[in-house]
């Protein structure tokens, strides 16, 4: 049975865990910014518990078909994973904003993963490091590694066997209107870094707020 | 001067911690906190709000267009939206409203500085 979102991080944790979020890929969207010359879009993050196969449901449902993405592991205090997805016919038109005008259909063709990698450095990294240091962690960051396939293709990656079946799913998407581009940062927790997750939330409350809440460990 | 500061955003740790910044400073003005731009503008209808701090990534409708509606009622209020997308299209639209842009996470010296500059808009506005 899924244990219901409030049992592993009450209503202010999930709260404080998306303004982090939040936080984060505003920063990484002003870098992005910067880069393309574009506004970039954003959307307020959605934040749920949902099984590995709900994830794959609910990327599926966006109905892009095939999906390009830049997948990063961080790892430290927790441990999760950070992605930024687009469809697949998008890409070429985030690497033309990435790269500049001018360039030949090939030219984009043969630029695609290095920009793709490095908007995802970008966005990926910016947005953890934010977290982090929010925090007041550091967190290892794999470098980006850029993967095509459909939602279920994305998720079938390996995870260890305490991790579980469920995740924490957060989910915020992007558009550079100007250029037709849309994506969506996902980033995915097991069950085992949740908790790992509610002592450094309720540190970062007390920072934040000034209001001290028992730890984790002092709940009777 | 005591002012009544009204505080929006969608998260109830960013009310807090603006709350919290506030109250260090001036421990005597009143607080006021909507959760969205809709709860804003029936808080400033039915209470006479001197200063608004809000957010701009809010769901249904963002900061910029509070500050658009906050405008129609008080054209000279002072308010700051506080996010950390500092994109250029957002800043310079927080300022074309005759706003003020906050960088997020708010410090305690930023608000400060803003708020001093509020209370000197709204003493001149006042006298």
């Amino acid at each position: 049975m899924i244990p219901p979102v409030p049992q592993i991080l009450d209503e202010l944790e999930l709260d404080a865990f998306g303004e982090l979020v939040n936080i984060g890929v505003s920063k990484s969207a002003a870098s992005l910014r910067e880069m393309i010359g574009e506004q970039v879009h954003l959307s307020v993050p959605t934040l749920s518990l949902v099984s590995r196969h709900q994830a794959i449901e609910m990327l599926n449902q966006e109905g892009h078909g095939n999906l390009i993405a830049v997948h990063q592991v961080f790892e430290g205090d927790i441990t999760g994973r950070a992605i930024l997805i687009f469809p697949e016919a998008k890409s070429l038109e985030l690497v033309r904003a990435v790269a500049g005008g001018g360039l030949s259909l090939e030219d984009i063709v043969e630029l695609e993963h290095e920009a793709l990698a490095e908007t995802g450095n970008i966005i990926l990294n910016g947005c953890l490091s934010t977290i982090a240091n929010l925090l007041q962690r550091s967190f290892k960051m794999s470098l980006p590694e850029i993967l095509r396939g459909s939602g279920s293709d994305l998720f079938e990656m390996e995870s260890s066997p305490e991790a579980g079946e469920h995740v924490l799913f957060l989910y915020i998407n992007f558009a550079v209107r100007q250029r037709d581009i849309l994506g969506y940062i996902v980033m995915l927790m097991d069950l085992p870094s949740i908790a790992a997750l509610k002592v450094l939330l309720v540190e970062f409350i007390e920072r934040t707020t000034g209001v001290k809440a028992p730890r984790p460990d002092e709940i009777p | 001067m005591v002012y009544k500061v009204l505080i929006v955003d969608d998260s109830k740790l960013a009310r807090m911690a603006i709350a919290k910044a506030l109250s260090a400073l001036y421990p005597d003005w009143t607080r006021l906190e909507a959760s969205d731009a809709d709860g804003a503008l029936e808080v400033v209808k039915r209470t006479a709000v001197d200063i608004t701090l809000l957010d701009f990534n809010m769901p249904h409708r963002d900061g910029l267009s509070l500050v658009a509606d906050l405008r129609k009622l008080h054209p000279t209020m002072p308010v700051a939206v506080i996010s950390a997308n500092h994109q250029d299209e957002i800043v310079s639209r927080t300022q074309s409203l005759g706003a003020v842009f906050l960088p997020k996470p708010l410090t305690e010296k930023v608000l400060a500085e803003f708020l001093t500059s509020a209370d000197r808009q709204l003493k001149v506005s006042r006298s």
